[in-house]
């Protein structure tokens, strides 16, 4: 989604507006609001906070108050956010607090224009608003202290929270109240880069005290009097359909208030969860099936290898690739496969919804607030803000808290809506892994020609697999000529083929009845695997070393070359390894980040075990290293669950996986060693969220094609 | 049915079958105690059952009736457990849902066995969930707590 121009954006944010059924979203919001009461940003500032906007509050304790317009799900925004407001306001660190902003149209997202968490975009898009707050707030104490103390404010010092000049000194609560008397200036200077103290200091997270003591509320966790839970049945097979049903005996069991039908299914309303679950394996329900009773992983594959022989629509050309191949020297001709994955976050997913006269309050863990608040008003009757949203910490993301259907907060209105009551639906393990809204699976067929020296000169490639995108309301803004650019990102646009003369991508849109999503690192998830796979193959090919020959591809992209040469220097590229050992390099760029990594492998009883990935990563500016850190060891584990161990397969309409017992994801005893460098950089902030997934599964099939000879070419990777 | 959590007594109205993660969430009101999959195959309803890391999600609460329970709440009054410290001090937390249950794992493992190795670390806490993959921090921080613990 990083890689959108402008104009799509623009068009994708008008777009916005009209789902809004009249809400305004701007394309950009005043960078500081000042509360007034307007209606406008979060008019909660109690009397303790004089100093307020839509981002942050003086309280007149000194506490510094963040209103974070991004959701929490573990990436680190509720600390990177506060840093740069704390930076521009010189704020004392140890008193700022953090808290989820309500869903607004202030808070939309400054270059998607609705308020969403997604993309690794948070940090880089909020990177000068964010600054300008904290900056806003800072002039407005300064005044206010120089105009007490009768002197200029160019005269004025801040630090830690305490305005001075010469003999005067104040806290920040103490000058708050006056300071909001004053008018807002109009612009504000930013600091210098040479200046930051707090921007590019790797800082702890904020969010531990409540997480290592069972405080943090997640949606999960929400409680108040009157709330119920309840437990919905749903399809057996994705687009089916409820034909009747018998709730006698769920009625029947302790604890159980109502059975309600709901579009998605049947919602088995109780007293606690525990009862709704049982009242749930309780219904009798009679399903007409549809569709996609017949579907099957097997017959898909073998629909995917059919149309890559077919003409597509062209991603990516340029040359006489058909030519080119002929007049090749040598060609190579390979087809990789992945599969359907879930998210598997640990939190299931889960909404609470009460509904009243005039309002719709929603608690849930969710990425796409603004959606949530639309389709809640559609549902209610209500306009979009009477929805009020109290985003939780979510218990894990990875996009599938990111639905363009909103699936699971609009399936929590419908059930407070049937039930007359206030809900919270929770969905169980197996709901979740059968639930839909998958990394979709995909077949890459590519043909390359090189010449005498191996060195690549026309590349074929197709790509087949269901669009994210087609049928959700972004379609008409980000699907151009039937290309969903998310298919395809990381070959398209990759610096790989750029340097290639003949190339052609043909993209294919097989829609399977499956309902997808964006899976962390989105399309990079497949194309990385794909593309630094193949380079390898063609690096041992014409018998040169992976990181030699890619340095030769990769000659005009200095950025490109600095993350490759760091990751091979730090991983010891090229030094000798213990006897059954071997390494294996991959680059990928997304997300306006690039990432290499060396993945260190051996067999051991037939088992791949993966002992070090070494990881550089160049995201432009730093903004809190602790945090970068922390993201890349994250995609790493995330990548390596696909890499070694996930899948979803169906059969007679059916996923057959359920729970974590089938839908494997690598365990603690799994986990290599990490080491992480990030290339200095003055650059602006790219994404950290999802750069360091990508990478990791082609670093280790490369890996294990060094030590074995043996090229895997599908994921989860399988010796025999 | 009779309950002690955390050194308080309660009386529930539970069927002796209701998982006690259940009881502990829903009825108890003590929501530190996590959901992730229901049959024992992630961690994250870990708590300590006379002392003894036990999945809640699979215990009915009639086998805790007359036993002490401890959950994250009652591991320590204000997270100075060495177990919370050593998290809190190798930053080791990200989404933050399975570390209720990968602390009262570690905390068991590290009553029993005082200075665990990287395998005791990865045997013990391998049916415990992550899907932050903060595994690395985990395994650094039990090594932690453990020093914290003999200081």
């Amino acid at each position: 989604m990083n890689d959108l121009s402008n104009a799509s954006r623009r068009k994708f944010l008008k777009a916005g507006a009209v789902i809004g059924g009249g809400l305004v979203i701007a394309f950009t919001v005043p960078l500081v609001k000042r509360f007034s009461g307007g209606g406008e940003a979060a008019p909660t500032a109690p009397a303790a906070a004089p100093v307020a906007n839509a981002f942050l509050r003086v309280g007149s304790d000194d506490s510094v108050t963040v209103l974070i317009a991004h959701s929490e799900m573990g990436q680190g925004i509720w600390t990177a956010l506060p840093m740069l407001i704390a930076e521009e306001l010189d704020a004392d660190w140890s008193r700022v607090r953090v808290e989820h902003a309500p869903a607004a149209p202030v808070y939309a997202h400054t270059v998607f224009g609705m308020q969403m968490t997604g993309g690794s975009s948070s940090t880089w898009s909020e990177f000068e608003r964010y600054r300008q707050a904290g900056a806003t707030a800072r002039a407005l104490l300064v005044q206010a202290a120089a105009q007490q103390w009768g002197v200029a404010p160019a005269d004025c010092r801040v630090e830690n929270g305490v305005i001075s000049s010469g003999s005067h000194s104040a806290r920040f609560g103490e000058l708050a109240e006056a300071a909001n008397a004053l008018p807002a200036p109009e612009k504000v200077a930013l600091k210098d880069s040479k200046d930051w103290k707090l921007i590019g200091k790797a800082t702890k997270r904020l969010d531990t005290p409540e997480k290592i003591t069972g405080r943090a509320v997640f949606g999960m966790d929400v409680k108040f009097d009157g709330l119920l839970t309840a437990v919905v049945a749903r399809p057996p097979v994705f687009g089916a359909t409820v034909k009747s049903y018998d709730a006698a005996k769920a009625k029947a069991l302790p604890g159980v208030r109502t059975v309600v039908q709901v579009p998605s299914g049947v919602a088995v309303v109780a007293d606690h969860f525990w009862a709704a679950k049982q009242g749930r394996d309780a219904l009798a329900v009679e399903w007409d099936l549809g569709p996609n009773a017949a579907l099957d992983t097997a017959a898909l594959k073998a629909e995917f290898q059919r149309l890559a022989d077919t003409p597509g629509l062209a991603a990516a050309k340029a040359g006489d690739p058909a030519a080119a191949l002929k007049q090749a020297a040598r060609t190579l001709k390979a087809d990789y496969h992945v599969p359907y994955l879930a998210h598997a976050p640990m939190e299931p997913l889960n909404a609470t919804v009460k509904i009243g006269p005039d309002s719709c309050e929603i608690w849930a863990g969710t990425q796409f607030q603004t959606l949530d608040q639309m389709v809640a008003a559609q549902i209610t009757g209500l306009k979009p803000e009477q929805v009020q949203i109290h985003t939780t910490f979510l218990g894990g993301g990875f996009g599938r808290r990111a639905t363009p259907t909103s699936d699971f907060v609009s399936e929590a209105v419908h059930v407070a809506k049937a039930a007359g009551q206030p809900v919270k639906t929770v969905w169980t393990r197996e709901d979740d892994v059968r639930g839909g809204y998958y990394r979709p699976a995909y077949l890459h067929r590519v043909q390359i020609g090189v010449d005498d020296k191996g060195m690549p000169s026309a590349w074929q490639h197709a790509v087949v697999g269901q669009s994210i995108l087609v049928g959700t309301p972004m379609e008409p803004m980000m699907v151009k000529d039937g290309i969903d650019a998310t298919s395809v990102e990381g070959v398209a646009d990759s610096p790989y083929l750029k340097g290639i003369a003949a190339h052609r991508v043909d993209m294919h849109s097989p829609n399977t009845g499956i309902p997808v999503l964006w899976w962390r690192s989105v399309g990079h998830s497949h194309t990385a695997f794909v593309m630094e796979g193949l380079i390898d193959e063609l690096a041992l090919a014409a018998k040169q070393d992976p990181v030699a020959y890619r340095r030769a591809l990769l000659k005009d992209h200095p950025r490109h070359l600095g993350a490759l040469n760091l990751a091979a220097e730090k991983a010891g590229w090229g030094t000798p390894l213990p006897a059954g050992r071997a390494r294996g390099i991959a680059l990928h760029e997304s997300f306006g980040s690039i990432v290499a990594q060396v993945a260190e492998v051996s067999v051991q009883d037939g088992q791949i075990r993966v002992h070090r990935v070494t990881c550089a990563v160049d995201c432009g500016i730093a903004v809190n290293p602790a945090g970068i850190v922390a993201q890349l060891e994250s995609g790493v584990a995330f990548g390596l669950s696909a890499a070694l161990h996930s899948r979803l397969d169906f059969q007679e309409g059916r996923v057959q996986q359920s729970n974590f017992h089938d839908y494997v994801v690598l365990r603690l005893g799994e986990m290599p060693q990490v080491d992480v460098h990030i290339v200095p950089s003055t650059e602006k902030p790219g994404g950290v969220g999802e750069p360091g997934t990508p990478p990791v599964a082609p670093a280790v099939a490369n890996a294990l094609a060094a030590l074995t000879g043996k090229r895997l070419r599908e994921l989860p990777l399988r010796l025999a | 049915m009779k309950l002690t959590v955390n050194g308080t007594a309660h009386e529930v109205d539970a069927p002796p079958d209701m998982p006690l993660l259940w009881v502990l969430r829903d009825l108890v009101g003590l929501t530190g105690t996590k959901f992730g999959c229901g049959m024992a195959q992630c961690g994250a309803c870990t708590v300590h059952l006379d002392g003894t890391a036990m999945r809640s999600c699979v215990t009915p609460a009639a086998a805790a009736a007359d036993k002490s329970v401890t959950t994250i709440e009652g591991l320590s009054a204000d997270g100075s457990h060495p177990v919370q410290r050593a998290w809190a001090e190798l930053d080791v937390v990200q989404c933050g849902y399975c570390q209720s249950g990968q602390i009262m794992s570690a905390a068991a493992l590290l009553a029993t066995n005082a200075k665990p190795t990287d395998a005791d670390i990865d045997s013990a806490l391998s049916g415990n969930l992550c899907r932050c993959g903060t595994y690395l921090r985990i395994r650094a921080a039990v090594h932690r707590a453990a020093e914290l613990s003999k200081a």
